[in-house]
């Protein structure tokens, strides 16, 4: 262990984390209705496969994440043992373990305290709390997921007591998430030619593998397109 | 039924360990300049992987259909500049009106 250094937050005055976890909790505020649809959706799907009313909702409040918990209903519908389940499950989600190092310099306390506040980290609102530079803010990344974290449970209940009231692909709402995520990838992309070179790598790798790997991996493997940074510490 | 509650029991453990990994071993430590650099381009990669994704895969297989399209829409408003959540509801509308014809 090196010397721990002073987390860089410490330095940042309390107004502006103030201002910072407000205008988190405002941009998470914008994805609650897409989270709460999709939750909707799960809730409905979870219900379908004989899960009963209480399932989906714990499963919503204690696994909180959309690409989980759909692997784990899709393996398990499809007849899958719960071994294969988890595995797809956690195979999806790796790629929270990247972004949680990348997180992690800005989190705060102890261990315990770092370990809970690490489960702010879902890909909305990891992508927003970016500063660029490999520098992430805190108060971003919790105050966004708070909001989407109501939303999620919320819409579960809301699907697993309602059914199959809402079709969210009629009303488009299946492109809000890749769209937001395509118009953070096109700002990400004016930092310059090393970023669109990690982009091009990360979209070769993930066309390639779709047909081929388990949901999930496409992602992780996309991430090699970042290793193009070692090539500027010479 | 049984299945489903070991299911969601060692994926919420599961889950909460892959998020709090990096953050609990590492602490509060400034990562070496190599890995910041890496960090740096780590949102350019992983945000094309979601949109390649969640675009143009569909139950593993890659397929171009009317999602990909509102997709695409919403793309080329954040290229004309249009703020953030204008694109994104255009490529929402897109989506919906090409379904409802």
């Amino acid at each position: 262990m090196g010397p721990v250094a002073q987390p860089a937050s410490v330095a940042v005055p309390h107004a502006e984390r103030r201002a910072n976890f407000r205008s988190g909790l405002r941009a998470g505020v914008g994805f609650a209705f897409p989270t709460f649809v999709l939750a909707v959706s799960f809730g409905v799907l979870a219900r379908s496969l004989d899960w009963g009313v209480v399932a989906p909702i714990v499963a919503s409040g204690v696994v909180f994440s959309g690409s989980a918990q759909f692997a784990l209903a899709d393996v398990l519908g499809a007849g899958g043992t719960a071994l294969a389940a988890i595995f797809a499950a956690v195979l999806v989600n790796a790629r929270f373990a990247v972004m949680g190092v990348a997180v992690a310099s800005t989190l705060e306390g102890g261990r315990l305290r770092r370990a809970f506040e690490s489960q702010a980290t879902v890909d909305a609102s990891w992508a927003l709390a970016n500063r660029g530079g490999g520098r992430f803010d805190r108060e971003i990344l919790i105050g966004a997921t708070l909001p989407q974290y109501v939303a999620w449970v919320g819409g579960t209940v809301v699907g697993v007591v309602a059914g199959d009231s809402i079709d969210p692909e009629a009303l488009g709402l299946d492109v809000l998430f890749p769209a937001f995520f395509l118009g953070l990838l096109i700002e990400e992309l004016r930092n310059g030619r090393e970023h669109i070179a990690a982009a091009g790598i990360a979209a070769g790798v993930a066309l390639v593998l779709i047909p081929f790997v388990p949901p999930g991996v496409p992602i992780i493997a996309a991430c090699l397109g970042a290793l193009i940074g070692l090539r500027r510490a010479r | 039924m049984t299945a489903v509650w070991t299911s969601i029991a060692v994926v919420a453990v599961a889950n909460f360990a892959i998020k709090a990994a990096g953050p609990v071993l590492l602490g509060g430590r400034e990562l070496p300049q190599v890995v910041v650099d890496v960090i740096a381009l780590l949102a350019a990669a992983i945000l094309t992987a979601l949109v390649v994704v969640g675009t143009f895969s569909d139950d593993g297989r890659l397929s171009v259909d009317v999602q990909t399209a509102g997709v695409g829409v919403a793309g080329a408003a954040f290229l004309a500049r249009l703020p953030m959540l204008a694109a994104i509801f255009l490529g929402a509308a897109t989506a919906a009106l090409l379904r409802a014809i």
